[in-house]
């Protein structure tokens, strides 16, 4: 059927065009997230030579768990800002989803699975609401998620009480982000992530090639994981390292178990933007919303299934949170939508809509995380902290609308 | 082919705004294998006419008849079931997708749960070139960045890759050059020798004689006349778009 295709699918050509393809790419605008991952190398560098203390291994941990919260909640508002939307409210979300944790363990002694499924539920609903206001009765959501944002905010105060701290002891939500796994776990999830990768790219090259298209070259999905394999395993083996104070009394070694987490909501959130009908409604919706109504797509519900999607991983930072802190107190997640906002704008996902990776997201997350840990260990006054954040995050939109702009245009 | 029974036929159509009566028991009738092209000056009706038929907003009152039975057109969906088709003016693309992406939009073909992109992309390079389009190089190109020419054969591979009985093109010449013009003519032409009923919207007289078989002309909301292309000229038309002429026996 595809003998005579004068129409070409783009996956003609060596393994060497690939790579001039993606040269090309970067050239006309469609960076992505790669002055992010730049902007990344630069800042390490800069902070490395600044202060060694920035390369211990205890050091790269604390900024994995001081980067997953951020992410996370960075990865459910990059749903959002998909369709062109905003949520202001997830940070709250977040903290009231990870007071509801910790007072329904403390003084309802609910079992801590159950209190997770109670506080994602919430954080679900939250999002129903704010989903259904957006797009049944068409408030924009910068003024729902507002309302929700100061609404949550007392709400908050009144759930965790008077004593304004409730303490979390559940040894499984502690150990998220405090605790490493075992030497070798680090090894096997490298090894499921390689095989995960492997599998689905074959599987994909091979419905291609039943319905008579071409594929990228193989050699391609070799390269990617051989750079999986380096960069994991560079990872596992510094992670595995003594980073224990006074390794003698308590060692410290591992990955964090909320890597793992993390890397499970980016491949899953990935696959149903990418390979799901859902997913590619999202992007059609944010791209041009009346077109993707006029194609028959039911608009509203897919607005509110990603507020509830944003609202679910709020819920999941707000788990998160409470884990870092061991306890929650009445201003807990009031601060990171701001941060989260910045870092997935900073990964390189559009404000305008339609345009964005979760990857993106994480990049943009540790882009955050370095530069809030790095100037800590420089012993910057904390005003330049926000400012500099501030700074980039506003750096990050003018490309944003710079490219927007020229992809409107041309 | 003209002899048998009309796709379309609109029976007194009436639709108003208010006190404003847009559509004055309208008849209109297409049929397949020909391009029917719908005349009219600015505010004469037509974009009521072809919103009602897309069911984005119907009409008050008249008959609907698809394939010769009665049919109410009260949303998109329900137009598009019956392989009723629009291309709209402004497109209706997502700049932000690909082409593949484009033509199977909101009708994603999956398997497993999983969208099945290269039987996807198979389907819309074979259908791109069964219409001879030549100007497309890649499907996988985000629509952003085609030409309008392009983008106007994007928008028309997806009616056709539907199956579509009807293809309503909405100005498709409005915004292109010369070259382009010619292009997109040779494929509405192509649709209609495909077997389907093809409705062209067009200020454009040159456009409309050179394509279309049809030419009904809509003035103040009244259909004034159903002509035949080679029976008639365009001073006629220009005519009866601008009210100095009218058709005793109507349409």
């Amino acid at each position: 059927m595809s003998e005579q295709n004068a129409i070409q699918t783009g996956n003609e050509g060596s393994f060497l065009e690939v790579g001039r393809d993606y040269f090309k790419r970067i050239k006309s605008g469609e960076t992505g997230s790669l002055p992010a991952l730049l902007g990344l190398v630069i800042l390490a560098t800069i902070f490395a030579l600044a202060n060694p203390i920035f390369l211990k291994p205890i050091n790269f941990a604390n900024l994995l768990t001081q980067a997953a919260t951020v992410t996370t909640l960075a990865m459910g508002l990059t749903f959002v800002l998909l369709l062109g939307e905003i949520d202001l409210s997830a940070g709250v979300t977040a903290g009231l989803s990870a007071a509801f944790l910790a007072v329904s363990m403390a003084s309802y002694g609910v079992p801590w699975p159950f209190a997770v499924v109670i506080s994602l539920i919430l954080g679900m609903f939250v999002g129903f609401m704010i989903g259904l206001l957006v797009a049944k009765v068409g408030i924009p959501s910068f003024v729902v998620t507002l309302a929700v944002f100061l609404a949550f905010q007392g709400l908050q105060l009144v759930v965790v009480g008077k004593g304004g701290l409730i303490g979390i002891e559940a040894p499984p939500i502690l150990a998220i982000m405090n605790r490493p796994m075992p030497l070798s776990f680090g090894w096997i999830l490298l090894l499921i992530i390689l095989v995960i990768y492997v599998l689905t790219s074959l599987i994909s090259r091979r419905q291609r090639s039943n319905s008579g298209q071409q594929n990228k070259p193989l050699s391609l999905v070799l390269f990617k994981a051989v750079i999986i394999l380096v960069v994991g395993g560079a990872l596992v083996s510094f992670l595995n390292l003594e980073r224990g104070a006074n390794p003698a009394v308590t060692s410290l070694k591992g990955v964090p178990y909320v890597v793992p987490i993390v890397i499970l909501l980016l491949a899953g959130g990935t696959f149903v933007l990418n390979r799901t009908k859902f997913g590619r409604h999202v992007y059609a919706v944010g791209g041009n919303a009346e077109a993707a109504r006029r194609a028959g797509i039911r608009v509203s519900r897919v607005r509110i299934t990603v507020f509830m999607i944003s609202s679910t991983f709020a819920g999941i930072a707000g788990i998160l949170l409470a884990s870092r802190q061991a306890s929650v107190d009445a201003a807990a997640g009031r601060s990171i939508v701001l941060s989260a906002i910045a870092a997935a704008v900073v990964g390189g996902v559009s404000l305008f809509g339609g345009r964005g990776k979760l990857t993106d997201a994480v990049i943009g997350g540790f882009v955050i995380a370095v530069i809030d840990n790095g100037l800590g260990l420089i012993g910057l006054a904390s005003g330049l902290n926000l400012a500099i954040t501030g700074g980039v995050l506003l750096l990050a939109a003018t490309a944003d609308a710079i490219t927007s702009r020229k992809s409107k245009t041309s | 082919m003209s002899n048998q029974t009309p796709v379309i036929e609109l029976k007194n159509v009436k639709k108003s705004f208010g006190p404003v009566e847009v559509l004055k028991d309208v008849n209109f009738t297409v049929r397949a294998g020909e391009v029917t092209a719908l005349v009219g000056d600015n505010g004469a009706g037509k974009s009521t006419l072809i919103k009602g038929l897309a069911g984005i907003q119907s009409y008050d009152s008249g008959t609907v008849l698809f394939d010769a039975k009665p049919v109410e057109l009260t949303s998109p969906r329900q137009s598009s079931e019956l392989g009723i088709d629009v291309v709209y003016q402004d497109l209706a693309l997502c700049d932000n997708l690909d082409i593949v992406h484009n033509m199977f939009l909101g009708r994603e073909e999956v398997n497993a749960g999983v969208l099945d992109e290269g039987h996807m992309e198979s389907k819309a390079a074979s259908t791109l070139t069964s219409l001879s389009v030549k100007t497309v190089k890649s499907v996988r190109q985000k629509v952003a960045k085609l030409s309008g020419g392009q983008r106007q054969t994007v928008a028309i591979a997806r009616a056709v890759l539907w199956n579509n009985k009807v293809v309503i093109l909405d100005e498709p010449t409005a915004a292109l050059g010369v070259a382009q013009t010619e292009q997109v003519l040779q494929l509405v032409r192509k649709l209609a020798d495909a077997g389907k009923a093809v409705i062209i919207i067009s200020h454009n007289l040159q456009d409309v004689f050179a394509v279309a078989d049809r030419i009904f002309v809509l003035y103040l909301g009244k259909m004034i006349a159903s002509l035949k292309t080679s029976e008639t000229n365009q001073a006629d038309v220009v005519g009866y778009i601008t009210g100095t002429k009218s058709q005793e026996d109507g349409a």
